[in-house]
């Protein structure tokens, strides 16, 4: 039996609105950087760009969806683990 | 207020850590095995480690009143070598019955490989066989949704488990609803850069009402913050949470999920 009781409103905004600016400058100011290099073609950066689309969506499911596009969708199991680290998206 | 850490791999943290967890209201955290940073040569290494967090830990614990509970396995890292993890799997015997074990955990996949797959549902009969908790570590970034809805298929081929005593951990945005829809328990590591944020885990609590979830900073030896369930908290009363939902998550939770081993005493 659920006993959920919602948070009283505050203004979200107000909390979170500089926060959210600085990180979202330091995005584009990565995509710039990657670009004055000459690296933006890297599959990671294409993810991002994929991903920042992501931002447009209508529903707020954004940062699900966002995590879509960073994921393998396969369903088969690999044949052997050639490495134990992750890279953040997959290589499309 | 007071709280669990209900993942927190404290072997490699220094005891100042245990000093702030205390002072910040920690009561009593939970020690899955993991991977050390790098690939253990034999299982000796695995059966120090074994003695490490269910003997010593919750002695250094004990120094500032906190409980020590732990979870035995072989990690998904270094389930490759199937050798070596069927070596590792054979030492579980000998520790599952000290005071502070819950279960086998946090058993799961890392890359996705059937060698780890094979690995994972050895562990989950071993947890069948003994009645034992299940801690489930989901893959990393790109590979955790795969990883979920492999294991979540695995799972059901086991008629004896009981999703109410499996817990799903590192759960995301992409994966939180496909856990708990199927009747997991789901775990939300606050972690710097490839988890979760806390303002993100209180938008996955407030959409799933906080039923069935705990939050952990599975702090480890890589960057991570083992205050970071007591910051969380913070950022829930900013959110306009009320002192008695903070401690359903905070604290009822993880221990309505626990006390379904006897060994959990609070």
């Amino acid at each position: 039996m659920s006993n959920w009781k919602a948070p009283e409103p505050v203004n979200l905004v107000d909390l979170g609105f500089m926060d959210a600016r600085s990180k979202l400058l330091d995005v584009a100011a990565f995509m710039d950087r990657v670009e004055r290099a000459g690296q933006a073609d890297d599959f990671r950066v294409k993810a991002l760009r994929q991903a920042i689309g992501c931002l447009d969506l209508e529903q707020p499911e954004r940062a699900k969806e966002m995590l879509l596009v960073y994921s393998d969708l396969s369903s088969e199991p690999i044949e052997k683990a050639t490495m134990q680290g992750a890279i953040g998206t997959v290589n499309r | 207020m007071k709280y669990i850490e209900p993942h927190g791999h404290m072997v490699s943290r220094i005891t100042d850590d245990y000093e702030r967890m205390a002072m910040a209201g920690c009561v009593a955290i939970c020690e899955p095995a993991f991977w050390a940073g790098f690939d253990r040569a034999s299982s000796q290494g695995f059966f120090d480690y074994f003695r490490q967090i269910t003997e010593y830990e919750p002695k250094r614990a004990a120094k500032f009143g906190i409980d020590h509970y732990s979870w035995l396995c072989i990690n998904p890292k270094e389930a490759e070598d199937m050798k070596l993890a069927e070596e590792v799997m054979d030492l579980i015997p000998q520790f599952i019955d000290k005071p502070g074990v819950l279960g086998i955990g946090e058993i799961g996949l890392n890359k996705n490989s059937r060698n780890e797959l094979a690995i994972f549902e050895r562990h989950v009969q071993i947890a069948q066989d003994h009645g034992s908790l299940i801690l489930i570590h989901t893959p990393h970034l790109e590979d955790k949704l795969k990883g979920t809805r492999l294991m979540l298929d695995s799972l059901r081929n086991f008629s004896g488990i009981d999703p109410a005593r499996v817990i799903i951990d590192h759960v995301e945005e992409h994966t939180i609803d496909i856990v708990l829809d199927a009747g997991f328990w789901a775990g939300i590591t606050l972690y710097p850069e490839s988890k979760c944020t806390p303002h993100r885990a209180i938008d996955m609590l407030e959409g799933r009402r906080a039923e069935s979830i705990w939050m952990n900073s599975a702090c480890d030896w890589g960057i991570s913050d083992p205050m970071a369930v007591p910051k969380t908290m913070q950022q829930m009363r900013k959110r306009g949470w009320s002192a008695e939902m903070i401690e359903k998550v905070a604290w009822e939770n993880p221990c309505s999920f626990m006390r379904q081993s006897e060994r959990f005493k609070l």
